[in-house]
């Protein structure tokens, strides 16, 4: 399975009933037999989110958007975040299933983006409806045609009232589709970031980086 | 297991940096001790998700309620709010309170800033009037300094300014290279604002310990301790420059009480710990000495007691207070340990506020690695002193900057607010403006210290019940004239850094302090509530934490800290509960508690 589809798995949380997993003796707790075989395993906190297996996640709640509004937003994100000889398109690496994740968790902040996102999406497609003839949904415009209708809500401070709301829904995709892309590994590549990998020794900024700066 | 050890010589509770250091000073000198943990096991060996990406976790590892500080935080069953263990704040006071339910407690995900309380810090009161002086001198603590520094392992530099101490020769580790962002501050700091820019002391290794020269200098004529500390020192692995120390370290080069403080501890045999233990009070004899605890099996949901000839509570300074407290008995109504009527009272956090910038100098910065030792590089010490003596401030006490950004590992909320940055980008315009923006966002935060005041304070909810039966506390908080105006102060600070540096400032610089702090408790720098001094009627403890009252209990966590200087206070706690353990040491070798 690919790196999303396994982190994206809806899993249900059992609760767990192992063996008591206090430790108590002698030996340290990485030599100790009853040392839970992985977080979750420990009945004190099993599978709970404040306990959550940090080293094979989950998503524990379900997904809430159907099959048009992803394809929306695969066109969508597509737009924010085209494919170049750098990195791929957004959607490629799953902006807009993480969309889906974001605005089905069950935390206050996200659920009022579902509205805000649900909304967008229908308004999106009347306002292509109103462009380009009846019918047309934002999924079947040309690249050109989108691009006309999101010059119009691109910017808030720009929009005309009309378009406001649609100006903050596109924010918080655009806002979405930067957090799902740039959070992956390709999409670290693209920005020229070059950490989370073990060295030997740590030495001064590179001559080039200081003389970018003005310090050489 | 958990052997069927019985006689005790004594309890500790909690196993984070005091219980932790207690533990290991205790056993390697002979001491039977039995550790109670509220929360679960923990191993930041086989645990902690060293390499993971955010796009891993759920919402891209963002702070959810269960996990304030995002998803792969080394914080257990923790944060803000623990499951079924509420506490209740009085009206007008928002105090939060951060617990870890598990082994090694906060020690796990702390921040790792390392710094040393001074020579003014012991003795704020002779200073300026504000406050309690401590029972002690740093000249008391300074071995101690080093010995925790030699222990633990922490990098750092001697600088010899006023008030930030040296510690004694070869004790720390080389700092890390500065960052270009941290260049950059540093000479903006030194050329136009007289700021000194230093390199931060933090608990992470930069080089491998000593283990031929330590083990024998921190534990003469104890072989035991010196095998046991050695083969710790030998396992912990120096820094590979990757991963957040937040998350806790797999390969044991940062400090946490369960790779470096518990491992030893057990491997002299004469540790045992008990997890899911959550303490409810300490019990006492008819002579009023402490006897052991009652604790509940968190398993089983049934009270349990446990005895020995000694207690110490490690709890962390509100959940010491409140078994305190709720040690009740005909002969303590107010709680153990409680005549001065203080325990509880004189709660300090940390003054928070902080200020960003963007700086159009690190756009489209060459690609390199500033992963570093995840932590800060450089720090800016307190420095207005003479200032302040000619009374030119109108705040007491210092603070110091803590800053941080650059090209880290994109988080959730990479690139938000780029709207503003580009009018609007999209399409293949957003991509070239976020790698031109990419690490060119920076934060300042002032970390200063807190006068203690009558007004915050801790006390047993008389309406508050935890799922555990036991009463839960309530807080009260007031700021004062000091904290508001020194948080307003740090805003110009750093205002002024930004704009030395070429920045502009992207957040709000408040006038107002009380819009600027950070909330009571929000720091996670609480102490106090169980001071220490040198009068029995106007504090707790003795300077070696031992309760005036019950002379065979002691609270060795940031509970006895009489004052919260600007300096973190996990490395003084360290230093604290080993001074307080050489004392029991002591005085159990002479026969004192039988």
């Amino acid at each position: 399975m690919s790196e999303i589809s396994r982190r994206t798995a809806i899993k249900v949380i059992a609760a767990a009933a192992a063996a008591p997993s206090v430790f108590g003796g002698c030996e340290p707790p990485e030599a100790d037999p009853a040392r839970p075989s992985s977080p979750s395993a420990n009945p004190l906190a099993a599978g709970t989110a404040s306990d959550p297996d940090l080293l094979e996640p989950i998503v524990p709640w379900e997904r809430s958007l159907d099959e048009h509004e992803l394809e929306t937003l695969a066109a969508l994100c597509d737009l924010i975040i085209p494919a170049d000889d750098r990195s791929p398109a957004a959607s490629t690496l799953g902006a807009h299933e993480f969309v889906d994740e974001w605005v089905s968790a069950p935390y206050e902040g996200m659920q009022k983006d579902k509205v805000l996102v649900r909304g967008g999406i229908v308004w999106l497609d009347a306002e292509s409806a109103r462009r380009f003839g009846a019918g047309k949904r934002f999924v079947d415009l040309t690249v050109a045609q989108r691009t006309e209708i999101c010059d119009d809500i691109c910017y808030q401070p720009d929009a005309k009232p009309e378009h406001k709301s649609a100006a903050r829904f596109f924010d918080k995709i655009r806002d979405l589709t930067a957090t799902a892309f740039y959070t992956t590994r390709e999409g670290m590549k693209d920005l020229g970031y070059v950490g989370n990998t073990p060295l030997a020794s740590w030495g001064p900024p590179p001559d080039e980086a200081l003389r970018h700066v003005g310090l050489i | 297991m958990s052997k069927a050890q019985e006689n005790y010589d004594v309890i500790i509770v909690g196993s984070g940096a005091a219980g932790g250091m207690c533990a290991l000073i205790l056993a390697v000198n002979g001491v039977k001790v039995l550790m109670l943990e509220a929360g679960r096991n923990y191993d930041p060996v086989s645990e902690t998700p060293m390499f993971q990406l955010p796009s891993e976790a759920p919402l891209r590892g963002g702070g959810t309620p269960e996990k304030p500080f995002g998803f792969y935080d080394a914080t257990v069953d923790g944060g803000w709010r623990v499951p079924g263990e509420p506490y209740a704040s009085a009206e007008d006071t928002n105090f939060l309170w951060w617990r870890a339910r598990m082994l090694g407690g906060r020690t796990n995900h702390w921040g790792r800033i390392s710094l040393r309380m001074g020579p003014y810090d012991f003795k704020p009161r002779s200073r300026d009037g504000l406050g309690f002086d401590w029972p002690m001198s740093y000249e008391d603590l300074a071995p101690y300094y080093d010995k925790t520094e030699a222990l633990i392992g922490v990098y750092g530099s001697n600088e010899g300014l006023e008030n930030t101490p040296n510690s004694s020769p070869g004790v720390l580790m080389p700092a890390p290279s500065p960052r270009v962002h941290e260049l950059l501050a540093q000479k903006a700091c030194r050329e136009r604002l007289d700021i000194p820019v230093i390199p931060a002391h933090l608990a992470i290794m930069t080089e491998r310990q000593d283990a031929d020269r330590w083990p024998s200098e921190l534990f003469p004529n104890n072989p035991l301790a010196q095998r046991v500390v050695g083969d710790s020192m030998r396992s912990r692995a120096a820094c590979f420059w990757a991963t957040p120390c937040g998350r806790g370290c797999s390969i044991k080069a940062n400090f946490q009480s369960p790779t470096v403080l518990l491992p030893p501890a057990l491997a002299t045999g004469n540790l045992d710990i008990r997890t899911g233990a959550m303490v409810r009070e300490v019990t006492v004899d008819t002579q009023g000495r402490a006897t052991g605890v009652h604790y509940i099996d968190k398993r089983t949901r049934i009270d349990e007691h446990t005895s020995a000839k000694l207690v110490i509570l490690a709890a962390s300074a509100c959940e010491s207070a409140r078994v305190l407290l709720n040690s009740t008995s005909s002969r303590f109504p107010d709680g153990l340990a409680n005549g001065s009527g203080l325990v509880g009272k004189y709660l300090m956090d940390t003054v928070g506020a902080g200020v960003g910038g963007q700086f159009p100098a690190l756009e489209n910065m060459p690609p390199h690695n500033q992963d570093g030792a995840s932590g800060m590089h450089l720090y800016m010490p307190w420095w207005l002193y003479k200032e302040q003596d000619a009374g030119r401030l109108d705040f007491a006490r210092g603070y110091h900057v803590e800053f941080g950004g650059g090209r880290g590992m994109p988080g959730p909320g990479a690139f938000g607010g780029l709207e503003e940055y580009t009018n609007g980008a999209y399409g293949q315009r957003f991509k070239e403006e976020a790698r031109r923006y990419y690490g060119s966002w920076l934060w300042f935060d002032g970390r200063g210290e807190m006068v203690p005041n009558e007004d915050s304070y801790c006390e047993i909810d008389p309406e508050g019940f935890d799922q555990w039966g036991i009463p839960t506390l309530k807080f009260h908080w007031k700021w004062s004239k000091h904290e508001l105006n020194q948080a307003r102060h740090m805003q110009h600070t750093f205002k002024d850094i930004i704009e030395a540096m070429g920045g502009k400032v992207t957040s709000t610089v408040h006038e107002d302090g009380a819009d600027a702090i950070a909330a009571p408790g929000q720091i996670i720098h609480e102490v106090g509530g169980a001071i220490m001094g040198s009068d029995p009627k106007r504090s707790v403890l003795n300077q070696y934490c031992q309760s005036w009252e019950v002379p065979n209990l002691f609270v060795t966590d940031g509970a006895c800290f009489v004052s919260n200087a600007d300096k973190n206070p996990t490395l003084s706690i360290l230093a604290i509960a080993w001074r307080a353990s050489d004392y029991i040491v002591d005085q159990m070798t002479k026969g004192v508690f039988t």
